[in-house]
Order: C-alpha cells, then structure tokens, then sequence
C-alpha cells in the first residue's frame, strides 16, 4: 500500500470538490432545504402539520442528504470518466493497486456524505424554526451513525458509478434513488407505515429505511423507530455488501 | 542500468464489442444478465495472435500496423491496462499483470485516446501526476515548469484542461508521461493529429529521451516515423508480428526493393526493352512518352547501366530519381494490402 499515492489521489478529488464548491453545495443542499422549509415551515405553521413533525423530519433529512451526496459525489464522475473520457485512466497508472483507488473514492465520497449532513443539519435547523428537538445526547452513537449512512452512500456510489452507462443516469435517479427517497421513512418514521402492512415490510429491503430511523433513534428518541442496534447492524452488512461489490465492480471496469 | 521489455506468446481475444460500439449498455449488476449474455459470448476478437518481442534496454521500438493490428491492445497489455488471456509481458524482470505496481512505477504512457483529467487545468494536470508518482511538492513544481516549457505549454499553464484543443491535449498528454521521468515510455500513436511542425517537435523530444538511455516504445501507422524515428521495427497485422528488425534490414530484405524514376527526353519501346534487360531489374513500367519507373532490388549501380543503355540509342537522360526500398512496399510484400487501408 502506497500512502503517498493515495493521498494524492485524495488530494485531487478534494481539489475538484473545492473548486466546484458552489455546484456541490447547491446539489446537496437545494432539495433538503426546500422540503424542511415546505413540510417543517409552511405546513406546520398552517396548522396542516403538528410541530413535533420538525423533529420527525430533522433525522431523515440528514439521512437523505447523505445518502444522496455520498451516491452523487462518487457515482456521478465515475459514469462520465469510465464512459466518455476514460479520464480515470491516469490514475489507474499511478503506482498503486486499482482497488486502493476504489477505496480513495469511498473515502472520498464518506467526506462529502458527512459534510452534507454537517451542514445541513444548521440549515435546516434554521429553516424550520422554533420547535425542533432534537437530543445530542448520544454523540458516539450519532457519529457511528453518520459513519455508518456515509459510508453506505459512497460505497452505493461505486457501485452504481461502476454499473450505471452515461446514458441511463436519468433512469438511475428516478428507477433507483426516489423510489429509495420516497420509501426511505425520511419523511415519515416507519411505525406510521403500518397502516399498509405489505408495504411495511417490502420498504424494510430498503437500506435508506435504517439510515433513517437510526438517526432518528439517536436524535429523537421519544418518536417510536426501530431498534438502534438493528438498523446499526443492517447498515454494517449493507457497508460490508456494497463495499465489496464496488471494489469488485471498479476491478472489473478499471481494465479491458 | 536501463529497463528492458520481454513479451511471451502473448494472446489477447475480446468477448465483448469494442467500447465505440457499446453504445448504451444496459444496466449489469452482477454476472446474470442471462438471456442477453450467451448471445454476447460469440463476439470474439481475436486482437493478438501469440505475439513474442524482446526489446533491450535504451531501444526505440516501433510497432508499425494498419488500423485494428493489435497494437494499442499490445500496449495495453504492456501498461497494465488489459488483461492477456495468454502469454506474458515483462517490464524489465516484472510481469506486468502479476505484479502491477512495481510494473506502473517503471512505465510512462500516452494512449491513443487522450485522457487528461479534465476537472484540472495543464499544470494541475503535471503537478497532480508528480504527486501520484510521490515527488515533493518542490520536485514537481520544478519538473512541471520544465514539461510546459519543453512542450511550448507555458502560456496555457492555468487554463482548465477541457477547453484546448486536440494538439495541445496531446502534448500536454505527453509531457504528462514524461513527467515523472520513468525508465520506459510507451507512445500510442503519439503524432496523429499533429501538425507537421509540432510532429518534428515531437521526433526531437523523443529521439532526446532515447538518448538518455530510456527504452521507448511507439505505435505508428506512419512509415515515415517509424522509418526515421525507430532503431528497430516489428510490423504487426491481423494481431501477428509478420517482420521484425532495422528499418534498414526490414526494406531490404524484400527482392526489387528499389524504385529508379527516370525521365528522357524520349522514352522509346527499344529503351524499355533494353532497361527490362539490365541485371536485378523485375519490372518497368512507363506511364508517359519521357518517363520510365524501373522496380529493380538495387539502386545505384543500375545507374551506369541506364546511362550506357541510353546513349547507345542516342538518348538523353534528363532525371534518375532513387527510391529506397520503403516498409510501405514491404508490407505490402507480405499481407498484398496497403498500410494506409
Ligand atoms: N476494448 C475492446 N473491446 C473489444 N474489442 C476491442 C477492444 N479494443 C480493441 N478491440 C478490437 O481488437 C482489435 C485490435 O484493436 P487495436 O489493438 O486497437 O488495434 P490498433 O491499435 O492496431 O488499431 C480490433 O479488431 C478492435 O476492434
Ligand atoms: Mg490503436
């Protein structure tokens, strides 16, 4: 293993991260906010919404911006240098095994997933007002947490980049990540699901549902959610599982 | 010292289409896409054919082939960048497949297709790559500034990679391989799309490298290049080296190699007759009333022949042209094709 490779290797994508600082801000930010500001401002101020939902929706909205930064901060160059530019290939000739490379851009995506939930949670803080509650009361288990969700975000990342052709980006979105969006108990805790019981269950094959409910135990205990050391465990094996497979997958692609 | 290059009985075939033509590929977790896949599994390329080099240490060699010979998928496998399905390829005492990294550490490469980074710009592009190869942020500054200058890049230090043009990219892609100064320094059709002058530039820069004791290796379409360029040559079609050796010896190991173009001031019938006679001539073709094309397997001695030939008919001769044997006539000597398809 070579640490001066690798950390170059890292170096360059916290580079062009910076650079694009303003773009990947907007893109992780835009959408969280405006639904913490529709559903925990408007609609709960109108009297549509109970107050206590802000504190519902605070934990999801963190998962989900995680999730969806870690995915797109990883996924997204990997579609475009795989397929178009194979500009990827001047660091896979860099001095250093191909599956380290894999691992840089999980590191890489695990970042950007864990400074998206940073900063959204001030944000959306911010947004809804008043009447938020949310408990840090934990802190070791809300970073395992957010380690745990970022990693899951990156290494789905990789593994989506690395099987996902430019021409189906559209189609990953709105196939794969609403879908994981809207059945990912982000707006709502899972307990309330069981009004359609099949349902319940099927959105359990969901990773997003743990990511959720498991910042949502650590934050706001009071709200029912499922247990923490089972969301903590599915999301370790859904880590273990993606990571894997990306690595595999980006070993696969990386040569012809 | 110096790295040397030994390849084995390499083979490659691909089972799937080439890239261009993989358009939209469908959506492929895992190995069980099962209706589509036993379909796919009769594409097979076979791109090199039990291919066996050896290239000593300081060479520039060439491989010199048509369009879909084999020789980007022989660099590839060189590089890291293919898997061989058979044989072996050896950086100096490496094997490249097994032991890749020791392998990557050795080798610079420009590909065929340039693939800068485009999220940085042309000195990022060289620092970065500094880096990767673990320089000091001292040594890399220093060997960047040294790259732009050698490779007229200067003045597009700081723009973004994306917005220069395709000549620009490629030598940006060049002094990018020579950026961490490695021991061997494969070119993958380095001058297409280059214009003359940058082309001479280029041959300048690659002939100095040589000189530093570098082993280089260069794929070409261009007789030209690799005649002037290359100390050795394997000619390559169908994915099988069908000549190896000088420039030199590769011409003139071809009978009738040479081509005399001669001009009179009147081409008779009875002058071509007694030119089709003269010893070593295979053939002479006279396309109009004062020109004559003699293919014979030499050059200067005919010359005196010619002459005697002509004023014995009271003829004079204007013009003689020499053409050396070209690797053009010899590779269509051997497959009946002509390299440029
Ligand atoms: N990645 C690939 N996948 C499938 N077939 C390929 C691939 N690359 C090259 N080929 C095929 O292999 C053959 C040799 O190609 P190549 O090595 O690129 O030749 P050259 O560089 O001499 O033009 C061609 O028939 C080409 O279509
Ligand atoms: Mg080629």
């Amino acid at each position: 293993m070579n640490w001066k490779t690798f950390y170059a290797l890292l170096a360059r994508d916290g580079h062009v991260a910076r650079r694009s600082l303003a773009m990947v801000l907007v893109q992780n930010l835009l959408q969280p906010l405006l639904f913490t500001f529709v559903f925990g401002r408007v609609l709960t101020s109108g009297g549509m919404m109970q107050g206590s939902f802000k504190s519902v929706l605070l934990p999801g909205v963190i998962a989900i911006s995680m999730v969806i930064a870690g995915i797109q901060a990883v996924a997204m160059p990997l579609i475009t240098e795989f397929q178009f530019s194979r500009e990827i290939e001047d660091r896979l000739l860099a001095p250093i095994e191909n599956g380290w490379i894999a691992v840089e851009k999980l590191v890489a995506g695990m970042i950007q997933a864990l400074m998206a939930g940073l900063v959204v949670i001030p944000a959306a803080w911010l947004t809804m007002g008043s009447g938020t509650n949310i408990s840090f009361a934990r802190p070791f288990a809300f970073v395992a947490f957010c380690l745990l969700v970022a990693l899951f975000a990156s290494a789905g990342g990789l593994t989506l980049g690395c099987s996902v052709g430019a021409t189906q980006i559209g189609l990953m979105f709105s196939i794969i990540l609403t879908p994981m969006l809207m059945f990912g108990c982000v707006y709502y805790p899972w307990s309330f699901l069981k009004a359609f019981p099949g349902l319940q269950y099927a959105v359990l094959l969901n990773p997003v549902v743990y990511a959720s409910e498991g910042l949502r135990g650590v934050l706001v205990p009071s709200v029912p959610h499922i247990a923490g050391w089972i969301t903590a465990t599915v999301l370790a094996l859904a880590d273990v599982g993606l990571v894997a497979l990306g690595i595999r997958k980006f070993n696969k692609k990386a040569v012809s | 010292m110096g790295i040397g290059i030994r390849i084995e009985h390499l083979r490659k075939v691909y089972d799937t289409p080439p890239p261009s033509a993989a358009g939209g590929r469908g959506f492929s977790f895992g190995p069980t896409r099962s209706g589509g896949r036993k379909e796919k599994k009769k594409i097979e390329v076979l791109a090199v054919d039990d291919v066996s080099l050896e290239i000593p240490a300081g060479e520039i060699f060439g491989l010199l082939g048509p369009n879909g010979a084999g020789k980007s998928t022989t660099i590839g496998i060189l590089t890291t960048r293919t898997e061989p399905t058979g044989g072996r390829a050896f950086i100096g005492e490496f094997d490249v497949w097994k032991q890749q990294v020791k392998a990557k550490r050795l080798i610079g490469v420009v590909p065929q297709r340039p693939n800068l980074d485009f999220a940085l710009t042309t000195r990022e592009v060289l620092l970065f790559h500094g880096a990767y190869f673990g320089q000091s942020a001292r040594e890399r500054v220093r060997r960047a500034d040294e790259q732009l200058e050698k490779f007229k890049l200067t003045d597009r230090a700081d723009q973004m990679v994306r917005e220069l043009s395709g000549g620009l990219m490629q030598r940006l892609s060049i002094a990018r391989a020579m950026m961490h100064d490695p021991e061997v320094l494969f070119l993958d059709e380095p001058s297409a799309g280059l214009d003359p002058q940058t082309r001479l530039m280029l041959w300048d820069i690659i002939r100095g490298y040589g000189n530093l004791g570098k082993t280089i290796v260069l794929t070409t379409h261009y007789m030209d290049e690799a005649d002037t360029l290359c100390q050795r040559l394997a000619i390559i079609d169908h994915g099988k080296i069908i000549a190896e050796g000088t420039p030199q010896a590769l011409k003139s190991s071809i009978p009738g190699g040479y081509l005399l173009r001669l001009r009179f001031d009147r081409a008779t019938e009875e002058l071509l007759a007694e030119l089709r006679g003269l010893p070593g001539v295979t053939e002479v073709k006279s396309a109009d009333p004062t020109a004559a094309d003699v293919y014979a397997d030499r050059g200067g001695p005919l010359i005196g022949p010619i002459v005697n030939a002509a004023q014995a008919a009271g003829i004079e001769v204007r013009d003689v042209h020499i053409q050396e044997p070209s690797l053009e006539n010899l590779f269509l000597h051997h497959t009946g094709r002509s390299l440029r398809e």
